[in-house]
């Protein structure tokens, strides 16, 4: 075995002239537990030193973007869902947001403000899970298992409104499918009160434990520069530094009406990830409580409204369907995907739990989407692994996959 | 703070003369067309051009026009400029018997994986890309399945019988005529309503 002689950049230079073959071969995956994921990576070894590494994706592709050429609208939004699972309603959202600006309709206030709250609960769900989980990977279980509870609790919100959990399917164009129950209200109180307690312990276990900083402080770094040649975005951007979010950038849903502040790292590396995505999930509790007053503040009529007034492409109520002639057609044509919707080409994008999550959506005036093409965050950013890991150990691979938030689902579309 | 789209549109033809055409603004995003062996000049130029500064590939794809002869495949690069916050978007066409564009990953390794994934989808030839190999898809893949000529199942379709939603088929529920010249199934759809009801 020849020595390595010496590391630059974090690339293992060896000696010149080494025709042998040095290194150890190690597939990390497809099937791996952490991998989190089914996706593969072939690892060049050099003991217990990375030399390269071969991302291999596509294990779980379900063809989202050609099936979409052949759904009316409406029936796009479960393919959403299957993109990002661990925060599925900022897909959903995302989707319904894409159509309403190509079909330039515009939502009332309380909804915006609504789907805000269900924007923030999953950002926080996403990000909770990554969190634990890089405890996990660095050998910290009861973490994972004290927060799980939390994500419960906002799937039970979910559920409340929606009746799923998981693929979510929340939401319609223009609005809810129904308004908010007690239910779903007491939930987010309880949330609300809750939640930052826990938090709290989750950050004492975690952050300043001497353990776990030394896993994670200097794994997996990346540079401002690099991380947006790479088409970083998200809390995988800011933790190197750069304060790009599309919330603030390119508000949608009224975002614009929330003061919250973006956090940055400044190294890139997993301790900064994990400090990003910490003090977002506190940035999106303030937003959820702005949320939830500016939502009290609705009297009146307006205190009921979930959804706008688009009756083309919004379901009317079943008990006017059995009564209404107007009703009961809208709702043959929604159903059937009879609408045609008006040419043009947009592209929206939102902030999803991982980065920008964007849509571009062509329209030839036809009753499916021409093109739908799916900007997936992951995607993008899986492919600079290869330059955080190289010359890094092993344990510090599984640590950068995890802290990166690496999604099979939104990777492979 | 400014940059504006009207500015964008003057440095580009400023700069490429009547090569840069088709400005449009469809919902606000500046779009406009670029011969296709001229993406990269105008890439590098919108990148190291100090007023543009677009220097963030926010997504890459490619559209299939099956009647536009001579361009049919269309790639499309959304850019951005992150600090003064504007987004552009524009196209090249390729002929789809030789689509041959040069790859962005000089200037975006972000383009890597997109161009396999428009190369993989739509047989897109990135001329210079490292290693231009199908990503989604499975090795063996011999053709490009979001071209238009692979369409998914057709909803209007009059040729199929029912066999795939447990009627008809071998059994010849919907296919086989009965005496008086209609098949099992249409003649049964008198009583539907009935025993609906």
């Amino acid at each position: 075995m020849q020595d390595v002689v010496s590391i630059k950049d974090h690339h293992i230079v060896l000696p010149d002239g080494s025709i042998e073959k040095q290194t150890t071969t190690l597939n990390l995956g497809p099937t791996h537990p952490a991998t989190h994921g089914v996706f593969q990576n072939i690892l060049e070894m050099d003991g217990e030193r990375i030399v390269s590494a071969q991302q291999t994706i596509g294990y779980i592709h379900r063809a989202f973007e050609k099936i979409a050429e052949r759904r009316p609208l409406y029936q796009i939004t479960p393919l959403t869902d299957r993109m990002n699972y661990c925060s599925s309603p900022i897909n959903n959202m995302g989707w319904h947001t894409t159509c309403e600006k190509l079909l330039k309709i515009q939502t009332p206030k309380r909804v915006d403000y609504l789907r805000i709250i269900i924007m923030e609960l999953a950002r926080i769900s996403d990000h909770l899970i990554c969190n634990s989980v890089v405890g996990v990977d660095a050998g910290a279980f009861t973490g994972f298992l004290y927060v799980m509870q939390y994500r419960e609790l906002i799937y039970e919100i979910y559920e409340s409104i929606c009746g799923s959990r998981l693929t979510t399917n929340i939401g319609r164009i223009g609005g809810f499918e129904r308004n908010f129950t007690s239910v779903t209200w007491e939930k987010l109180e309880k949330f609300l009160k809750e939640y930052p307690r826990v938090l709290k312990e989750f950050e004492n276990l975690m952050m300043r434990n001497r353990i776990f900083m030394e896993r994670l402080i200097g794994a997996g770094p990346i540079s401002a520069e690099r991380a947006l040649n790479y088409g970083f975005t998200g809390p995988n951007l800011r933790a190197a530094g750069v304060d790009y979010d599309v919330r603030v950038h390119s508000p949608y849903s009224s975002y614009e009406d929330f003061e919250f502040t973006v956090p940055v790292g400044s190294t890139g590396d997993c301790y900064d990830r994990f400090l990003v995505r910490e003090q977002e999930m506190w940035q999106s509790i303030g937003i959820i409580k702005q949320a939830y007053r500016k939502v009290q503040e609705f009297k009146g009529v307006e205190a009921g409204v979930f959804h706008a007034d688009v009756p083309e492409y919004y379901l009317p109520e079943k008990e006017d369907v059995y009564t209404k002639m107007e009703a009961l057609i809208w709702h043959f044509k929604i159903v059937m995907g009879e609408i045609e919707m008006p040419a043009g080409e947009v592209y929206h994008s939102v902030e999803g739990g991982n980065g920008e999550l964007g849509f571009y959506l062509i329209s030839d005036g036809g009753r499916t989407p021409y093109r739908l093409h799916f900007r997936r965050p992951c995607f993008i950013y899986y492919q600079a692994y290869e330059e955080l890991v190289k010359g890094a150990m092993l344990s510090d691979a599984v640590i950068v996959m995890s802290s990166l938030n690496l999604i099979a689902g939104e990777m492979d579309s | 703070m400014s940059l504006t789209n009207d500015r964008i549109k003057e440095r580009l033809i400023e700069k490429f003369g009547d090569q840069v055409t088709n400005f449009e603004e469809p919902y606000g995003m500046l779009t406009f067309e670029v011969p296709k062996e001229m993406n990269l000049k105008v890439m590098q130029f919108l990148y190291d051009d100090p007023e543009l500064k677009f220097q963030f590939l926010t997504t890459l794809n490619a559209i299939h026009y099956p009647d536009n002869k001579g361009g049919e495949l269309a790639i499309v690069y959304h850019l951005h400029n992150l600090s003064d916050n504007v987004r552009i978007r524009f196209k090249v066409y390729a002929d789809i018997n030789k689509p041959d564009v040069f790859t962005a990953t000089r200037i975006f390794e972000a383009a890597n994986w997109l161009e396999r994934e428009t190369y993989d989808f739509y047989g897109v030839n990135f001329v210079g890309h490292p290693n231009l190999v199908r990503i989604l898809n499975v090795d063996e893949m011999d053709y490009f399945p979001m071209r238009k000529e692979y369409p998914l199942e057709d909803q209007t379709r009059k040729d199929k019988d029912d066999e795939m939603f447990g009627r008809g088929g071998t059994t010849g529920y919907g296919t086989v005529k009965t005496d008086n010249d209609t098949t099992i199934a249409e003649s049964e759809k008198g009583n539907v309503g009935d025993k609906l009801i």
